[in-house]
Formats: C-alpha cells, sequence, structure tokens
C-alpha cells in the first residue's frame, strides 16, 4: 500500500513526465501506428483525390517489395555503408578525441573546433566543395593520386568507387559529434589510473587496451547505437551527392523509401519500406546490447 | 517520419499565409495569387502590369517557385487547401491534377484552329477543357550540315530508312570515338517518340502497357540498333562534360531536343560553327507525316479553391492572347502554343524554329495519366538495360509491359469502380 506522502509524490511525478508523454504521443507514437496501418494499404496519389478508394490490401505491399531487385539493391547498399562507414566513423571519432585530449597537444580548444566544425555545417554546401574534391579531372583526391601513379578514379560516377565515396564524406561530415562523446567519457576517466599503471611498468599501448578502453565501455555502446542507426537511415548524402546513381549504386532503403512516398506517391508502399527500417534497426540494436552485455564483466 | 512532419509544417505555415493574404486582399481590393515554375515564373512578373492596369483595384502577385520543387509543392498545397487561384505548370500535369479533383474546369470557348491540335489536347480530360496552353515545347533534330554535307547529305533524311543510312554514312566519315547521334539512356522523350511513331499508344485507354506489342517492338529494335551499331553512345548525359562542345568537336552529329537548345547552341557554340548547324523535324517510319513529336509545354489552369474563379479565367486567357504569347516568346525563348503567334516577324523569320513549328503541327500527347513519369523512368531503364546487352529484346518488353501493369493496377480498380454500379 501506498501511503499518502507517496500517492502525492507520485501524482507530481506523472505532472512533470505528461507534457513529454503527450508530445511523444503526439509526434511520435501516433505517426508510427498510422505508418504501420498505412503500410497494408494502398494508399496513393489518388487516395488524396479520393479518401474512399484507398483499400486493405494485406501483406501485398511487403510482396511486392520483396519481389522488387532495386529493394534488395537498396537493402545491400545500405547494409554496405552500416558494415564499412559504421565502425571506421567510430573508429575515427575515438582516434581524434584521444588526439584533442592528449597532453603533449597544443590548442586543444582550436582543434576542438575544428573537428567539431563540419558537423554543425549544412550538408549541401559540404556537398558542392566535396563535388569538386570528387570530381575527376580536376579535383583534389584525383590530383593527389596522379603524384603517385595512380590513373584517375571517377568517383561518383563509378558504381564500385561512388559508394566508398560517400562513406568518406559521411565519416568527415558526423565524427565531430562522436568524438564529443568519446571526449567526455575519456575526461572522466580518473587520472591516478594511468599514473598507478605507468608506475608499474604499463606501456602506452597497455594502457590504452587494460583502462582507456574497458573504462569507455558505455560510451561504447551509446555512440555504436547511435551511428548505427543514423547509418541505416542514410538518405542526405546519395539523395545530394548522386540521386541515387550511378546503376543504383548508392540507393539506400530511405532514398528508395522517399522516391515512393515522395516522388511517386505510394505512400502505403513507402510505409512498408519504413516498417521494414524499423525492424532491422531494432535488430541491430538488439544484437549490439546483447554483444556488450557478453563482454561486460 | 521527419519528412512527414516537414511537409506537414509546410502546409500549415502555406495555410497561415494564405490566410494572412486573403484577409489583406479585403482590405485593398481582389488579389490574385499565380503560381509561375522556374524562370517562367520570374517573367510572368513582367506580363501581369498591363492586366493590373486593365483591372482597376485588381492586383497580382506572383509566386516564382523552382521546376525541382514544383511537384511537391503543388501537392502538399492541394492537401493543405492553400493552392494559389492560378497557376502555369507543366501540362503533362493535368491529369493527375484533374484526378485530384484541384482543377477548375475552364468554361471558355477556344478556337480549335488557332491552337496547335496536340497542344490544345493535353489540356483536355474527358473532353473538358482544364488548362490553357501558356508556351508549347516539342522535340526536333538539332545537327550539323556541315558533317551531314561531307557524308553525302544536302537535307535530313525524313523516314527511318533513310535517316538511317544517313547516320551509318556520317559514322563512316567521322571514324572511331565519334557517333552519329547523341541519344543519352537518361533522356525519355527520344524512346518515348519512337514509340509513338510507330503507331503505339505506350499505355492502352484500359490501362495496360503496350510494350510487347509489334509496334513498340519496331521502334525498341530501332532504337536499339543505332547503340549496337555505335550509331549512338550508349553512356547517359552526365557522362558528356559539356554537350555543346561535344558537338563542336564533332563527336556526334544530331541531337533530338527541346526549344531552349535553340538559344543554348546560339549562345554556347563558337561563331563559326553558327551557320554549321540547323533544326530538322524528326523523321519517321513511314515519311515525314508519320514524324509526330511530342506535346509538350506549359498550361494556365485555375484551382477550384480559388474564390475568384472568373478573374483567374480572365487573367489565364490574358496570358494566353497571341500578342502576350509573342512577348513571353521574346522574354524567354519559350515557343507560343497559338498559331498566330507565330505570325510574329522575328519567329516567322528564324529558320532554325522553323522545324518546331512544323513539329507542333504534328505533336501528339503522351499517355495522360498520374503515372506517366514513373511509366517514363520504367521504360529508360529496360532501354538502358537492353542496350547494354543485359537482356533480351523479348524479356525487357515483357518486364517492361509487366513492370507498367503493375504501377497501373490501381488505376485499372478505378476506372472499374467508376464503370460499375455506383456504391
Amino acid at each position: 500500500m501506498m501511503t499518502e506522502e507517496e500517492r502525492a509524490e507520485s501524482r507530481a511525478g506523472w505532472g512533470f513526465v505528461t507534457p513529454a508523454l503527450v508530445l511523444i504521443g503526439i509526434f511520435f507514437v501516433i505517426p508510427v501506428l498510422a505508418a504501420f496501418v498505412l503500410s497494408f494499404t494502398d494508399f496513393d496519389i489518388y487516395s488524396i483525390g479520393d479518401f474512399g478508394s484507398t483499400r486493405f490490401v494485406g501483406l501485398k505491399n511487403y510482396h511486392d517489395l520483396f519481389t522488387t531487385p532495386l529493394f534488395w539493391t537498396s537493402l545491400k547498399n545500405t547494409l554496405y555503408f552500416v558494415v564499412l562507414g559504421g565502425p571506421l566513423s567510430v573508429a575515427v571519432s575515438l582516434g581524434a578525441a584521444i588526439l584533442v585530449n592528449a597532453r603533449m597537444v597544443r590548442f586543444k580548444p582550436f582543434f576542438r573546433s575544428a573537428f567539431f566544425a563540419p558537423w554543425v555545417t549544412t550538408l549541401v554546401a559540404v556537398a558542392l566543395v566535396w563535388r569538386y574534391i570528387y570530381h575527376p579531372q580536376y579535383g583534389l583526391i584525383n590530383s593527389a593520386l596522379s603524384h603517385v601513379g595512380i590513373g584517375p578514379i571517377d568517383w561518383l560516377g563509378d558504381p564500385h568507387w561512388a559508394m566508398p565515396a560517400i562513406v568518406v564524406l559521411s565519416i568527415w561530415k558526423n565524427f565531430g559529434y562522436n568524438m564529443l562523446v568519446f571526449l567526455a567519457g575519456l575526461q572522466s576517466i580518473p587520472a591516478e589510473l594511468y599514473e598507478a599503471a605507468a608506475l608499474d611498468g604499463a606501456g602506452g599501448w597497455q594502457r590504452f587496451r587494460q583502462i582507456t578502453v574497458p573504462m569507455l565501455g558505455p560510451t561504447f555502446v551509446f555512440v555504436g547505437v547511435v551511428t548505427m542507426i543514423a547509418s541505416f537511415q542514410i538518405f542526405s548524402e546519395p539523395y545530394i551527392m548522386t540521386q541515387g546513381g550511378p546503376l543504383k549504386s548508392t540507393t539506400t532503403l530511405v532514398l528508395f523509401m522517399y522516391e515512393q512516398g515522395f516522388r511517386w506517391w505510394r505512400l502505403g508502399y513507402s510505409a512498408a519500406i519504413a516498417v521494414i527500417l524499423f525492424l532491422l534497426t531494432l535488430m541491430g540494436t538488439a544484437v549490439q546490447f546483447r554483444l556488450q552485455r557478453r563482454s561486460d564483466p | 517520419m521527419s519528412n512527414r512532419a516537414r511537409a506537414w509544417f509546410g502546409t500549415t505555415a502555406l495555410a497561415t499565409i494564405a490566410l494572412a493574404s486573403g484577409c489583406s486582399s479585403r482590405e485593398e481590393g481582389t488579389t490574385l495569387r499565380l503560381w509561375g515554375f522556374g524562370r517562367e515564373g520570374e517573367v510572368a512578373q513582367q506580363l501581369v502590369g498591363e492586366f493590373e492596369r486593365a483591372h482597376p483595384g485588381v492586383h497580382v502577385k506572383v509566386q516564382q517557385i523552382p521546376w525541382s520543387a514544383a511537384h511537391e509543392k503543388l501537392l502538399t498545397a492541394i492537401v493543405g487547401h492553400a493552392t494559389p487561384d492560378l497557376a502555369g505548370m507543366g501540362n503533362t500535369w493535368i491529369p493527375e491534377m484533374v484526378t485530384l479533383g484541384a482543377l477548375s474546369p475552364l468554361d471558355v470557348h477556344v478556337a480549335d484552329s488557332s491552337y496547335f491540335p496536340g497542344i490544345l489536347a493535353t489540356n483536355k480530360v474527358n473532353d473538358t477543357l482544364f488548362g490553357l496552353p501558356w508556351y508549347a515545347d516539342t522535340r526536333v533534330l538539332f545537327y550539323r550540315k556541315d558533317i551531314l554535307a561531307r557524308a553525302g547529305y544536302t537535307a535530313m533524311p525524313e523516314t527511318w530508312a533513310a535517316w538511317r543510312e544517313a547516320m551509318v554514312a556520317v559514322r563512316r566519315l567521322m571514324g572511331t570515338g565519334k557517333y552519329a547521334i547523341f541519344l543519352p539512356t537518361n533522356e525519355w522523350p527520344p524512346i518515348a517518340i519512337l514509340g509513338l511513331q510507330a503507331g503505339s499508344p505506350l499505355i492502352t485507354p484500359a490501362g495496360f502497357g503496350a510494350f510487347d506489342q509489334p509496334a513498340y517492338t519496331r521502334a525498341f529494335n530501332f532504337i536499339l540498333s543505332m547503340y549496337r551499331d555505335s550509331l549512338a553512345p550508349s553512356v547517359n548525359n552526365t557522362e558528356i562534360a559539356n554537350l555543346y562542345q561535344e558537338f563542336a568537336r564533332g563527336t556526334f552529329a544530331m541531337y533530338i531536343t527541346g526549344p531552349w537548345n535553340l538559344g543554348e547552341f546560339r549562345r554556347r557554340l563558337p561563331p563559326q560553327l553558327q551557320d554549321e548547324w540547323d533544326t530538322a523535324p524528326l523523321p519517321g517510319p513511314d515519311g515525314a507525316a508519320s514524324g509526330v513529336s511530342l506535346a509538350g509545354g506549359s498550361s494556365l489552369v485555375v484551382f477550384r479553391a480559388s474564390h475568384h474563379q472568373a478573374l483567374a479565367l480572365q487573367l489565364a486567357e490574358f496570358l494566353s492572347e497571341p500578342k502576350q504569347q509573342a512577348r513571353f516568346y521574346h522574354l524567354t525563348g519559350d515557343l507560343p502554343a497559338r498559331r498566330e503567334a507565330w505570325s510574329d516577324s522575328s519567329l516567322a523569320a528564324d529558320h532554325q524554329a522553323a522545324a518546331f513549328r512544323t513539329e507542333l503541327e504534328r505533336a501528339v500527347p503522351t499517355p495522360m495519366v498520374p503515372e506517366w513519369e514513373e511509366v517514363t523512368t520504367k521504360m529508360m531503364d529496360y532501354t538502358e538495360a537492353a542496350a547494354r546487352g543485359r537482356v533480351t529484346v523479348p524479356a525487357a518488353l515483357a518486364s517492361l509491359d509487366a513492370d507498367v501493369n503493375r504501377l497501373l493496377e490501381r488505376r485499372r480498380y478505378l476506372l472499374a469502380r467508376a464503370r460499375g454500379p455506383a456504391r
């Protein structure tokens, strides 16, 4: 039984969370449920004109999706991006965090801001610059490669190179945020641990393996999950840089969903893609948590 | 999710603006809101002054919207009840907007003889007029006179067979690395045009693809033969760094394209080449008359939600007058959709525009279904796949039909429902 005091406390607690719950309900739960229901209908451009013409089609959207080659292509491209871009992005941010946290580095605030700058720059401006960097004839990268005797690569025009090019751009654009998270994690590790380890004769690598990595455990989980979710949702970079080409090699799931939903207005069909993306992300997150729990002592 | 949220915010914002402007208009007379897309939107502002002077108390507010955002913006406006009074929009969108119930039927008498028949037809849905042609767009053949002359041709042939012979001759003359024609794999108009020329409806009235049939097969084989025999490079138009430079170099001697390139060719080709290029009506499978082309362009439409129906229609009629269309041509280079405007001195004397005049008389509409744009992407995909030898012709056409039939399933259901007993 709750005492009168506890009950009052619980009422106050509900009072505090209600506004947040209402907002989450209106802007998250209801749309998600609506999208789920939508994915079983053939809601499209005709439905906007005459809502009554919408039909419940059961699993037809899902069946159509699984028999559409472009769906599998976009799924493959997305997984390619997640598997290649995710770990690389985490590694780059950790490296950058360690660098700007190191004692002997000077002008730390400058480097911190410089590394964080891409994250707060609009992608359209970034894309403009990177398109020059990737330019097959006049680009920075190809001109550098030519000095070591590597022929020009059509970064954004060659189906094999377009996705790696998008991965590199995306890592450069986004590592700043994760770097800050890692930095916070690094700064919360007590300096005494390193001092004690140094006294016991541990080298730099040993200190990193035995102190830094374990102490950053929770940070790794957070960064890993957030990066993976963001990678599954990769959209803007290919949308602006390549429009999904060449030969659909950079068409990701969200780009495919966007085209179906907002270019062709096949909203029922694209809601089905959204549901599948949701399930994939959920599975990925569950796997990460499971792995993390197993590695915890 | 965030895209949908953004669309909602956009709609709300638009509705607020509409409300605000609606309120102020009541105080200062009537405000007509006109949406124009792309460059035409900028220029429309210069045309409405005369209309405002003729109608005291009427203010025309022109909003210019980039083409890339046009379609999305129109649909959001319709859903959010924030459409303007009238707009000048691509005539291929009319069927879709009529399906959505967004347009008012126009109660005006148009003299059929005044407009090019194909262009006027794109403005009618089930014999009801929903738009007034503003400017016309079609495709013709741009070609290098000098190269063709060296290959032994003083004029562009009029039949497919003779056209092909000319292309083979040009190819032989120019040698490796050069081609007779530029037929980018990511441009659908030439593909659709050749299909229409062969007599294919592309999509049947009942809502099925008509690709795996003799007429379209004939056109498809003709197109593929150009890639197979290296008369055309199988590349898309982003792989050609500078179209005008390559045309000047003689990388290809022909290109099927539209009116905007009249100005571009004059601006961008070197001066010494200016007398060496010309335009010609498209050859047809069975001679000149079968050399049809697309009836494209832009139309003035009045939205059903407008509170100023009569006035909006008056503005649409004003802008479509021959005199205004001729003025519009001088400002933008867009070709007039009315025959009278073509007697304008500078157009009548322009021999490079003459091919467009001929082709506009023959122009026919593309299938008038909302799914048309998506169908064109499928047509390009399968043409490219077949051109690169990834699929055989029968397989490509069968798959194309299957894909298109799937896209049109919903349309067939609605057609059947409309025919069946009322619910």
